[in-house]
């Protein structure tokens, strides 16, 4: 999962590997000991730079407790690394924001340290579909923020928004598409079940799956781009090179916003709600500090200001929201979102994977 | 000043460094990329040192062969233009002054300077409808309207020549240089046009040299992972690109590290057969 704005993914993947491990190198000298102080994992680049900004110093302000944030690669490779780092008593960082999938495969290993959820005052005026429990009932991660990815056009080639996810399948559109590149960022299975199947539910079974893949399959010749790097994608789209596609309606907005033109619309089918946890790294031994953080990033005051600053979606439900009407409508939508299947990409990850690749590139 | 066998361990000392460098960033970790792609992968997490051959097992597949096999075509044609541009281009050079070739040679130095992302847009830039080569071409005349050059087979070959030339004329460059001028000139005495003295001394002279920067491009170009995914369809995208989807987004490392151990051999059986080849060749 990228969630970065305007590099591309392979440099920027590498810039924050190599940020994150330079930050595990460094980080003994850094903190002192007295010090109440928490290790913040955040995705590098525009996200980063955002807290680092607008909320950490406040966060610092209002409870004395110092925030070191540790920028993120994108992808899984974070996982992997604080999975190996826990294995030898280490936390790179102690909260960190985590796409739901590797929340999913990190509780396989018990990564996260269960959450007393008791703790935060606003637990219950948040989104059920942001809380993510063990199977057995204890929280693993709470929702840190949430964005979504919808269908965005060139206002030059298309003077009509389109209105239906069904417009990628729309024979008019052969070779003018750009797609996120892989199943479990594009969630295209997700679309495709829910514009011609009745809903997600339908990928429950295999025979399902395999109707969704049928059906993606006629997407195939619309398709001039498949994307991992946003901004190839931002580029084409932008210039009208490649005049539709999916895309993150935050970018989107801020393109349009400094006039180019773009559009980011929500299918009456819905945009596809993807978002990232705050989860605790079992080797952190600031327990008490993490509660803290995550109270203090679940007020509804805060998420507001990360809505209009970072232009993230609240987690919290809409009505304890401090949010004007045009700004919660400038970075979400009444209309009932498509939910990402994040359970196929744990159980079913490698069938998915390979029937993907056989897919777009055979 | 004559060379002596070294006779006692002090006299091996100056390869301790190098060996042990060796053995810290080759060795070691290639054997832990050898263990890892024999580990048994846990499809909801990570995965647990064992010993399965699941890995290799899943890349026998016509799927992954085809790719496979895509990828060692593709390495093969960009090492054969970039010898096919470079070679000539370097015999060219070296009978400049040499003023001439310092200038040709700082200016190929500074393409290496340029990273592979920044060669991939730049290229996606000038093959692109909208602000590319083609609106040059509209507005002389030659064609009716601007047509976009990318994603092709074409656009991919071409960025990744593009990328491996600077190499190819720095290795070719030393052995042309030291090339004794007085061949060709016997060749000329003897009747042979420039052409034919270029195709039938300079050339075979110089036969190692071109074998070796062809492997030598070969191996660059096998390890190319952006440029396919910037200029290319998926129909175009190498084996690398599917272990880096691999390892870094489906954290799936023991098939990562199954289908790099896969390309590695095969490579080196490739460049082996090479070696063999001219071997025998000379040998005659």
């Amino acid at each position: 999962m990228n969630r970065l704005i305007g590099t591309p993914v392979t440099r920027r993947s590498l810039l924050g590997a190599g940020l994150a491990t330079a930050g595990v190198l460094a980080m003994p000298a850094i903190l002192r000991a007295q010090d109440k102080s928490l290790k913040v994992g955040v995705y590098g680049g525009y996200f980063k730079k955002s807290f680092d900004e607008h909320i950490f110093p406040e966060f610092t302000k209002a409870t004395g407790i110092a925030v070191e944030s540790v920028a993120e690669p994108t992808g899984e490779a974070w996982l992997v690394q604080l999975e190996q780092a826990a294995k030898a008593g280490q936390a790179p960082a102690d909260l960190s924001m985590m796409s739901q999938t590797s929340t999913l495969k990190g509780q396989s290993t018990e990564l996260w340290t269960p959450l007393d959820t008791s703790k935060f005052k606003h637990y219950d005026e948040l989104l059920p579909r942001f809380i993510n429990k063990y199977p057995d009932g204890r929280v693993a991660g709470v929702g840190a923020v949430a964005w979504w990815i919808t269908l965005v056009t060139n206002t030059d080639v298309y003077k009509e928004a389109p209105t239906s996810w069904a417009a990628l399948w729309d024979k008019a559109n052969e070779d003018k598409l750009g797609l996120l590149a892989l199943a479990s960022n594009s969630f295209l299975l997700e679309v495709t079940a829910k514009t011609f199947m009745g809903g997600t539910s339908a990928l429950d079974t295999e025979d399902g799956l395999n109707k969704a893949f049928e059906k993606l399959a006629e997407v195939k010749p619309n398709v001039r781009l498949w994307y991992r790097d946003e901004a190839q994608f931002e580029q084409a789209l932008k210039s009208g090179e490649i005049p539709m596609g999916q895309y993150y309606h935050d970018v989107t907005g801020l393109a349009a916003a400094d006039g180019f033109h773009v559009r980011s619309t929500f299918p009456k089918e819905g945009g596809i709600q993807d978002s990232g946890n705050w989860v605790l790294s079992r080797a952190s031994t600031k327990v008490d500090e993490a509660h803290t953080f995550i109270d203090y990033m679940s007020q509804p005051s805060m998420q507001g200001v990360m809505s209009r600053k970072v232009g993230t979606t609240p987690t919290l439900k809409k009505d304890v929201l401090d949010l004007k009407p045009e700004e919660f409508a400038a970075v979400s939508s009444d209309i009932d979102p498509i939910i990402p299947r994040y359970d196929l990409y744990t159980s079913k990850a490698d069938w998915i994977n390979q029937k993907w690749t056989e897919l777009i590139v055979g | 000043m004559r060379r002596e066998a070294p006779r006692s361990l002090a006299d091996y000392t100056p390869l301790f460094f190098p060996g042990l460098m060796l053995v810290v960033f080759f060795v070691v970790p290639f054997s832990t990329m050898i263990a890892v792609s024999f580990f048994k992968r846990n499809p909801s997490g990570f995965y647990t040192p064992d010993f399965v051959i699941d890995n290799y097992a899943r890349f026998l597949s016509a799927f992954f062969g085809g790719v496979l096999g895509f990828s060692l075509m593709l390495a093969v044609l960009v090492a054969i233009g970039c010898v096919c541009i470079g070679f000539p281009f370097t015999y060219l050079l070296t009978r400049r002054s040499r003023r001439v070739q310092t200038l040709w040679l700082v200016g190929l130095l500074s393409v290496l300077s340029l990273s592979e992302v920044i060669i991939g847009f730049a290229w996606s830039t000038l093959f692109s409808r909208t602000a590319g080569i083609t609106n040059l071409l509209v507005t002389i005349g030659l064609m009716d309207k601007p047509v976009a050059l990318l994603p092709t087979f074409g656009a991919v070959l071409t960025g990744m020549v593009y990328q491996a030339l600077p190499y190819t004329v720095l290795v070719l460059y030393p052995a042309l240089v030291r090339l004794d001028p007085t061949l060709t000139e016997a060749a000329r005495t003897l009747g042979a046009s420039p052409v034919k003295a270029f195709f039938n001394v300079v050339a075979p002279a110089l036969r190692n040299t071109i074998v070796a920067t062809l492997i030598m491009v070969f191996v660059f170009a096998l390890g190319s992972y952006l440029l396919p995914q910037i200029l290319g369809r998926p129909q175009h995208w190498t084996l690398s690109v599917l272990i880096t989807d691999q390892a870094i987004y489906q954290s799936n490392m023991p098939f990562a590290a199954a289908m790099a151990v896969f390309l590695v051999l095969i490579s080196l059986a490739l460049v082996g057969m090479t070696l063999l080849v001219g071997r025998r060749e000379n040998a005659l």
